[in-house]
């Protein structure tokens, strides 16, 4: 049974009102469930309220969004008022608002309906940042930090990149921290349990942001749930590397947190990486390897005309965008075939500053916010065959729509964009030994 | 409940949202995904890659390694419950944080921990009595009084 504090017991008993009861419900339930000895205290939680699906719409009609703040962000059947919010919390990736009206074959209700949730939301104090990446634009959490955060390819970079602290958490579990902020003390908490299992050994060096996703595709079919460790030359990572590595880790298995001694913050050496712990017999990653993981991405492909092109799963980076503007520079989209570049809002202002989202838009492009066909389940109008430079989007997307998906470089989308073909192939390998 | 006629098996480990039901097993050697994986609308198993592709677990005893992916695997298994098609009851080998706060939110009664590897010893089909309150799984075999 988990230990609470004082304060705890307190929350429990209702002295904070119903609300924070049924919270401090949930997650004692929930640390019992896990095992944990006692909850830890956070001040930064990154959940979703706001998201439209068919079971929060049922429960907004028949008590609006009290009713599905309780039964879906709390577990809760009781009428409760939803209080503010205890502690900084964000609103994570949720459907399509306002810019995908008459592009899109999305629910206009949806969209109301999320625009509704945004207003009485924000009114109790969420940050709508609307993005799988809030470390972009505005959360970015320290090191050591205990967090309570939703969106698998955010735990890990957060775990993993940052240093930050965190389980996989879910609907109800952030929703119960965000009016209590506490958080079952388990897992990705401890220090214990951020050690790595698994020894990974890249004879390649990775020649850019495609390899990084190959790469995490590889590892997290490879260890599952557990904390590999990555070594090899691999070349220095940016930002959306590491995003597109950890969400495809994060796809294939499910990788929370992992270490790349030297570039990852827990990590200063391979000992260290493992607890001073012997490291385990690795496994290889090669090109036979690379090969595979390349043909498993691109098994769901058939036909090579081409209708859509997605770019930005994680929500795009500065620099990606940017490469898909210069990459579009001076060039049209082939008719029937559309280009879409998922980004936070925050970032899309920097966007039309920097005039990319106008030369995207020229070319016949669009850069859009706050989802992606994945979380709305929506592409263009007709989608039979889509290409992204996304792991993660290729592998989610061909299940939640029923099309055919195409993995490539972001420059090979971009192609298929113009010509309306699929013409990607694999790039050579930068092998090291 | 060991001395039950026609007991084949008694898995033991610990009962982490309460309840006792009976029904047929539905087993999963892969791990499944939430979001993405399975369609709340139907219950079932839509992640093209997977060996239960197309098949439905509503009213099943799902048994499982555990879970992957996405963090909206417990809002997808809630909306499971609010929507009617939840499988019967959850049995799985992994205890991770995404199945846990997903087997509660799903309020069926679920058992992990075990002695031994549920997903090995339990076969679709099988009639299991989940007994969460005492962290037990009995698994009959699929015909009453017949070996498998």
């Amino acid at each position: 049974m988990v230990t609470l504090t004082d304060e705890e017991k307190a929350m429990r008993d209702g002295r904070d009102g119903d609300a924070v009861a049924a919270a401090m419900d949930l997650l004692i339930r929930y640390a019992d469930a896990l095992g944990a000895a006692h909850l830890c205290e956070t001040r930064n939680v990154a959940g979703t309220n706001t998201q439209p699906s068919p079971a929060k719409t049922k429960l907004f009609e028949e008590g609006g969004w009290s009713k599905a703040f309780a039964v879906i962000s709390l577990d809760c059947d009781d009428d409760i008022e939803v209080p503010p919010m205890k502690v900084p919390t964000c609103q994570l990736q949720h459907g399509f608002g306002d810019d995908a009206l008459g592009i899109m074959p999305y629910s206009e209700r949806n969209i109301e309906l999320q625009a509704d949730a945004e207003s009485f939301y924000s009114s109790k104090g969420v940050n709508v940042l609307a993005t799988c990446t809030p470390y972009q634009v505005g959360n970015l959490p320290t090191y050591g930090e205990h967090i309570a955060w939703m969106e698998s390819s955010a735990v890990v970079y957060a775990n993993s990149v940052l240093g930050a602290r965190t389980n996989c958490e879910g609907g109800a579990s952030t929703g119960s921290a965000s009016i209590t902020g506490r958080i079952p003390c388990w897992g990705n908490h401890l220090v214990e349990n951020r050690y790595g299992t698994h020894l990974i050994e890249s004879g390649l060096r990775m020649t850019g942001f495609q390899d990084w996703g190959m790469f995490g595709y590889f590892v997290g079919d490879a260890v599952q749930e557990a904390r590999p460790v990555m070594v090899g030359d691999l070349g220095q990572p940016d930002l959306a590397d590491l995003k597109h590595f950890g969400a495809a880790a994060a796809s294939s298995g499910g990788v929370e947190m992992y270490h790349i001694p030297g570039r990852t913050p827990d990590a200063p050496t391979l000992e260290a990486a493992f607890g001073g712990a012997a490291p385990p017999e690795p496994l290889r990653y090669g090109e036979a390897e690379r090969r595979a993981i390349y043909d498993s991405l691109n098994s769901i492909g058939n036909s090579e005309d081409i209708d859509f092109v997605l770019i930005g799963c994680p929500h795009a980076s500065l620099e990606q965008i940017g490469r898909v503007a210069r990459a579009l520079e001076g060039r049209t989209l082939s008719a029937g075939t559309e280009l879409w570049v998922m980004t936070p809002r925050a970032l899309r202002a920097v966007s039309d500053r920097n005039g990319w989202t106008a030369t995207i838009e020229r070319a016949g492009g669009r850069v859009l916010t706050d989802s992606c066909p994945a979380m709305s389940r929506v592409a263009p109008t007709g989608t039979k065959v889509f290409a992204t430079d996304s792991a993660k989007q290729a592998h989610y997307l061909p299940a939640i729509l029923g099309i055919e998906a195409w993995f490539g470089t972001t420059e090979e989308c971009v192609d298929a964009a113009v010509t309306g073909r699929w013409r990607g192939s694999l790039t050579p390998a930068a092998v090291v030994r | 409940m060991t001395s039950v006629a026609g007991t084949r098996l008694v898995l033991r480990g610990r009962g982490i949202v309460p309840g006792r039901v009976a029904g047929r097993a539905l087993v999963s050697h892969e791990t499944i995904s939430g979001w993405g994986g399975i369609e709340p609308a139907t219950g079932t198993i839509i992640e093209r890659r997977h060996e239960l592709y197309g098949v439905c677990f509503t009213g099943k005893v799902l048994v499982f390694p555990g879970a992957k992916g996405s963090s909206g695997w417990s809002g997808f298994f809630q909306s499971t419950r609010l929507m009617g098609t939840a499988p019967l009851a959850m049995v799985f080998t992994n205890l991770t944080t995404k199945a846990a706060l997903g087997a509660i939110v799903t309020r069926v009664p679920t058992v992990t921990e075990f002695d031994d590897d549920p997903v090995a010893k339990i076969t679709t089909g099988d009639r299991v009595e989940v007994d969460a309150d005492n962290g037990l799984v009995v698994v009959y075999g699929p015909r009453p009084g017949h070996p498998r």
